[in-house]
C-alpha cells in the first residue's frame, strides 16, 4: 500500500492503495466517482475510458502510481449539470439506451473533437471504433458528435 | 443519484386505511378504496398514494413508481409518459422511482416478453385515469360544485365557471380517501398529449453525465467486495483449494467455499472477500482450486452439432403444429427442397457485468442489482434463504443492458449467500470472463427444413427444430413440444398454406440455456424466412411478392406494402441485392429489407437496411425507433460474429477480444418506420431483432447466389 496522491476533475485527492491497482478502481472504490465504468478489464471495450490531460486513456489498464502529477478527468467532471457540448447533443440527439458505455464513449467524443473540431465520418470510425454499445447505439452517437462539433464551432 | 431522486419532504398520514387495498390484483381489487397509503419507508418518501404508482405530497409533487427493470428498453420512460397522460401531469416536473419487488402491489414485475407496455397499458391507463377522477372529486366536494364542471391540467383541478384552481398536493388526501371511479373515461388516441410522442427520455441525463446508478454503483456503508473463482465446467464441485498466497494480498479478509443454484443443478466456487475489488481480484489471482468434475459430460461444439443434424434426419420430433398433411405431398415430388440450418449458442454479454449487492441481516435481507425480475427473486429469496418474504427486500437499480441474462436467480442467491458467510454487506461482480464464460447462454438451435412448390405455389413445408428446450431447465415436460417452435414465424402464413408442420426434435446438454433477446424467435427467424426465400425462388417468385401472396392479412400487407415503397424494392438496380424478411414475435410484425453490394475488394458491403414495424399501440415513437436500431446492430454481431464454442466442456470465448463486438464504423444506415395503427399494443424491445439475419442472408443470395444457411458467418468471406 502507498499514499498517492492525484489531480481528479479539477481537484486534489488522496488514496491509500496498492500503487498496481489501476485508475478504474480508485476512481470507482475510493474516490466515489463510478461514473466510469467496468466493462471488459482488459482494454477491449472502452468503457472505463477517461482523459488524462486530455487524451483519452483505458483506466482499467492504467496504474495508479503511473499517473503522476497528470491531470485525470472523468464523466463527474465534464461539466456542470450536463452542458458540455457533446454531452448536450448525446441528450438532444437521445443517445442512451441503457446508458452503461455512454460515459467512455462521450469522454472519447470529447476527445475526438479537441483534437479536430470538424471530424469528418473517417475520423469518428478511427476514434470510436474502440469502444463497444451493446444496445447499438452507434448511428445516434455518429449523429451526436457531428451535433456537438457544430454547437462547438458556433461557440468559438 | 438514484433514480430521479426526490427531496424527502414530509408526508400528511391519513390514517384508517387499509394496506391491502394496494392489492391490484390489478387494477381494481375490490377493496371498497382504492387508495391508501404506503407504510415505511416509501410513504415517507413519496406522500399520499393514489394507488401503488402514484404517490402525491401535500406540496403537489408527484412521484411515479417504474415497476419494471430500465435495461435500455425505455420502461423508465414509457411507464411514467403512460401515467402523465391520463394522470394529467407534466411529466419533466415529476419523481420516477424504482418500485421494490413486489407482486401484491405491482402483479408482475419480470421484464421479459417485451412486455412492459403491452403487459401494462390497459391497468396502468385505467389506474391513473381513476386517480385523476379521484382528485377532480376531491376539488369538486371542497368548493361544492359539480365535478362536471371541473378539469385536471399540469397537476392541478380548475372549476371552469370560476377559474378556481388547487394544486394535487391540497387534494391528494381527501381524494385517497374517496371510493375509485369503477368506469372511467379513457382518452382517445387523437387526443393524447404525451402518448406517440418522441419525448426525451428521462434518463437520458443521468446517462450522460455519470449519475444513473447502475447495480455495480451501489454502496453501502462498512460493504466489502467479493469475486468468486467458480467450477469452469458449469457444475460440479470443489475437490480443495489453497488459499494461502490469496491471504497474503493486503485487504483479502476471508477465502470460503459458496454453492450457487443454476436451475436445479450446483455450481460451486471460492468466495475471495475483500476491501475493494481490486484486491479480491488479485486475492483470486493468486487462489489454486482443483476441481471435482465427475459426472459431468465434456461437451464440445461439433459433436453437439453433428449429433443434432443425426436427429434431424432420424427422428421425426414432437408434433408443435400441423395443418394439411406435408408428408404425402413431399414424399410425390421430385425435386423438393430439404436444407438444415444452424444457428450457435450465445452470451448474452450485457455491457455491464453480472453483480449484485446484498445484506443479509439475520432475520431480514436487502439487496441491490441489475435485476430483471425483482418479484422472482424475491420469491427465490425467500425460498433458499429461509426468511420471510416480506422481509426480503429486493431493489432494482438501472440495468447495463440485461437481454434475459438478468432475469435469472443465480448471481442474485448467490450474492446473499455471500453475505450471511461474510456477515456484512457485500458486493459481489463477475468479472467479463465469469460473465461470458459461466452461461447460461442462448441455445444453439439447428434446423430442418423441407418443401415443394408447383406451378409457383407452396404445395409442403415440414419444420424441424433440434436444440435445447429452455423449458425443461425450469421443469417444463419433456414429452410435450417446446411452445416456442413457432416463435418469429409470422402466423398468417398459416391462412395460406395448406400442408404445414413444425416439430420439435428434444436435444439435451448439461450447457445452461436462458432467454436471449426475442428467445427462439432469434433463431427460428432465420430459418424460416430463409427458406420462405428459398421456396420463391423455387416457385420462381419474387421473394417479397411471394410473401405478400400468402400474407393476405390486411396488416400484413401493409407492412410489406410499405417495406416495399421506402426501400424502392421495385426500381432495384444490378449489382444491387436486396433481401427482405417479415417475423412476428410478442405481437409485433416487423419487416426489414437489406441492401447489399460488392465493394472495390469484392467484401459483402451492407449499404441500409430498412425496417418497419407493426407494434399497435405505442407510447414513444424515438423509444420504438431506439429499439429497432439496436435490435439490428445486435441481430449483425449475432449474424456476423457470435458464437461460443465449447471444448471439453469448457466455454472457449471469454472476453470482447474473442467475442468480438459490432463496431461504429461496421453499421451500416438503418432508417426505422412505424405503421400507425390502434390495434392492441405490442411489444417493441425485442421484435425488430429477428428479421435482420434473413434479409441479410436473402440479399446475399441475391447478389450472390450463395445460400449461407450456417451461423455465424463472417462477411468478409461470402
Amino acid at each position: 500500500m502507498a499514499i498517492i496522491k492525484l489531480h481528479v476533475n479539477g481537484k486534489e485527492k488522496e488514496v491509500d492503495v496498492d500503487p498496481l491497482t489501476p485508475v478504474l478502481w480508485v476512481l470507482r472504490d475510493h474516490l466515489d466517482l463510478p461514473g466510469t465504468k467496468f466493462g471488459c478489464g482488459v482494454a477491449a471495450c472502452g468503457a472505463c475510458t477517461i482523459h488524462i490531460d486530455g487524451l483519452p486513456v483505458r483506466s482499467c489498464q492504467l496504474p495508479v502510481a503511473g499517473v503522476g502529477t497528470k491531470k485525470i478527468t472523468t464523466i463527474e467532471g465534464l461539466s456542470d449539470n450536463n452542458t458540455h457540448p457533446v454531452q448536450a447533443a448525446w441528450i438532444e440527439e437521445q443517445v442512451p439506451q441503457c446508458g452503461y458505455c455512454q460515459s467512455g464513449q462521450i469522454m472519447a467524443a470529447v476527445a475526438l473533437l479537441q483534437k479536430k473540431k470538424s471530424p469528418t465520418d473517417a475520423d469518428i470510425d478511427t476514434a470510436m471504433q474502440g469502444h463497444i454499445c451493446r444496445c447499438g447505439t452507434y448511428p445516434r452517437i455518429r449523429e451526436a458528435i457531428k451535433k456537438a462539433s457544430q454547437k462547438m464551432s458556433a461557440k468559438s | 443519484m438514484e433514480p430521479k431522486d426526490i427531496s424527502r419532504r414530509k408526508f400528511i398520514r391519513a390514517t384508517g386505511l387499509s394496506a391491502t387495498a394496494l392489492t391490484l390484483g390489478f387494477y381494481f381489487s375490490g377493496e371498497s378504496k382504492a387508495s391508501t397509503i404506503i407504510k415505511g419507508e416509501d410513504a415517507e418518501n413519496y406522500g399520499v398514494s393514489l394507488n401503488s404508482w402514484i404517490h402525491i405530497d401535500t406540496n403537489g409533487k408527484v412521484t411515479i413508481v417504474c415497476h419494471r427493470a430500465e435495461m435500455g428498453q425505455g420502461a423508465y420512460q414509457a411507464i411514467p409518459q403512460m401515467i402523465a397522460e391520463e394522470l394529467e401531469v407534466n411529466l419533466n416536473e415529476v419523481n420516477i422511482i424504482f418500485g421494490k419487488g413486489d407482486t401484491v402491489k405491482y402483479g408482475n414485475q419480470i421484464t421479459g416478453g417485451s412486455s412492459t407496455v403491452r403487459g401494462t397499458y390497459k391497468n396502468l391507463l385505467k389506474l391513473s385515469a381513476s386517480a385523476r377522477e379521484m382528485l377532480v372529486a376531491a376539488a369538486a366536494a371542497k368548493w361544492s360544485v359539480q365535478a362536471a364542471e371541473c378539469f385536471a391540467e399540469s397537476g392541478h383541478v380548475t372549476h371552469r365557471p370560476s377559474g378556481k384552481k388547487m394544486h394535487y398536493g391540497e387534494l391528494v388526501v381527501d381524494a385517497s380517501k374517496l371510493e375509485a371511479p369503477k368506469n372511467v373515461q379513457l382518452k382517445k388516441v387523437e387526443d393524447y398529449k404525451l402518448i406517440r410522442k418522441p419525448l426525451p427520455r428521462q434518463d437520458t441525463p443521468l446517462k450522460t453525465n455519470g449519475t444513473a446508478v447502475f447495480g455495480i454503483d451501489k454502496k453501502l456503508p462498512g460493504m466489502l467486495y467479493a469475486v468468486v473463482e467458480r467450477n469452469p465446467r458449469l457444475r460440479g464441485k470443489v475437490k480443495s483449494y489453497d488459499d494461502s498466497a490469496t491471504l497474503k494480498i493486503p485487504g483479502v479478509k476471508k477465502v470460503f467455499k459458496v454453492t450457487m443454484k443454476v436451475f436445479d443443478t450446483d455450481r460451486e466456487g471460492v468466495v475471495v472477500l475483500a476491501d475493494s475489488t481490486w484486491a479480491a481480484m488479485q486475492g483470486r489471482k493468486a487462489l489454486k482450486v482443483v476441481w471435482d468434475d465427475a459426472g459431468f459430460e465434456y461437451v464440445n461444439t461439433e459433436e453437439i452439432y453433428k449429433k443434432m443434424k443425426a436427429d434431424l434426419q432420424s427422428k421425426d420430433g414432437l408434433s408443435a403444429k400441423k395443418q394439411g398433411d406435408p408428408d404425402p405431398v413431399l414424399a410425390q415430388q421430385k425435386n423438393k427442397l430439404d436444407v438444415i440450418y444452424e444457428t450457435p449458442y450465445q452470451a448474452h454479454a450485457c455491457m455491464e457485468p453480472l453483480n449484485c449487492v446484498a445484506h443479509h441481516k439475520g432475520d431480514s435481507i436487502e439487496i441491490w442489482g441489475p435485476i430483471q425480475a425483482p418479484d422472482w427473486v424475491q420469491g427465490d429469496i425467500s425460498q433458499k434463504m429461509g426468511i420471510k418474504k416480506e422481509n426480503v427486500h429486493v431493489n432494482m437499480t438501472f440495468l447495463g443492458g440485461g437481454f434475459g441474462r438478468k432475469a435469472f436467480l443465480d448471481y442474485t442467491h448467490e450474492a446473499c449467500l455471500i453475505s450471511k458467510e461474510a456477515g456484512a454487506p457485500v458486493q459481489v461482480i463477475w468479472t467479463r470472463e465469469d460473465d461470458m464464460t459461466q452461461g447460461p447462454f442462448r441455445p444453439g438451435v439447428s434446423y430442418r427444413a423441407e418443401g415443394a412448390v408447383n406451378n409457383g405455389e407452396i404445395s409442403a413445408v415440414k419444420f424441424r427444430l433440434c436444440g435445447q428446450n429452455i423449458g425443461h431447465w425450469m421443469g417444463s415436460k419433456k414429452d410435450v413440444p417446446n411452445d416456442s417452435v413457432l416463435e418469429g414465424f409470422q402466423p398468417h402464413y398459416f391462412d395460406n398454406i395448406k400442408n404445414i408442420s413444425f416439430s420439435d426434435i428434444p436435444f439435451e446438454t448439461p450447457i445452461p440455456i436462458m432467454w436471449w433477446r426475442s428467445v427462439y424467435a432469434s433463431t427460428n427467424g432465420f430459418a424460416y424466412e430463409s427458406f420462405m426465400d428459398e421456396l420463391a425462388i423455387a416457385a420462381g417468385k419474387d421473394p417479397l411478392a411471394f410473401r405478400k401472396q400468402y400474407l393476405k392479412n390486411e396488416r400484413c400487407q401493409k407492412l410489406l406494402e410499405k417495406v416495399e415503397q421506402v426501400s424502392g424494392w421495385k426500381s432495384r438496380k444490378p449489382k444491387q441485392g436486396y433481401g427482405v424478411a417479415i417475423t412476428e414475435c410478442f405481437n409485433s410484425s416487423v419487416a426489414q429489407v437489406v441492401k447489399v453490394s460488392k465493394d472495390a475488394t469484392g467484401k459483402i458491403k451492407i449499404d441500409k437496411v430498412w425496417a418497419v414495424i407493426d407494434c399497435g399501440w405505442y407510447v414513444n415513437s424515438d423509444t420504438v425507433r431506439a429499439q429497432v436500431e439496436g435490435s439490428i446492430v445486435m441481430a449483425l454481431g449475432a449474424a456476423t460474429n457470435h458464437e461460443i464454442h465449447f471444448k471439453d466442456g469448457l466455454a472457449v470465448e471469454k472476453n470482447f477480444t474473442t467475442y468480438r463486438m459490432p463496431r461504429i464504423n461496421e453499421i451500416p444506415p438503418i432508417e426505422v418506420f412505424i405503421m400507425d395503427n390502434n390495434e392492441d399494443a405490442g411489444g417493441v424491445g425485442e421484435p425488430g431483432l429477428p428479421p435482420f439475419t434473413p434479409a441479410l442472408t436473402n440479399a446475399i443470395f441475391d447478389l450472390t447466389g450463395k445460400r449461407i444457411r450456417k451461423l455465424p458467418f463472417d462477411l468478409a468471406k461470402v
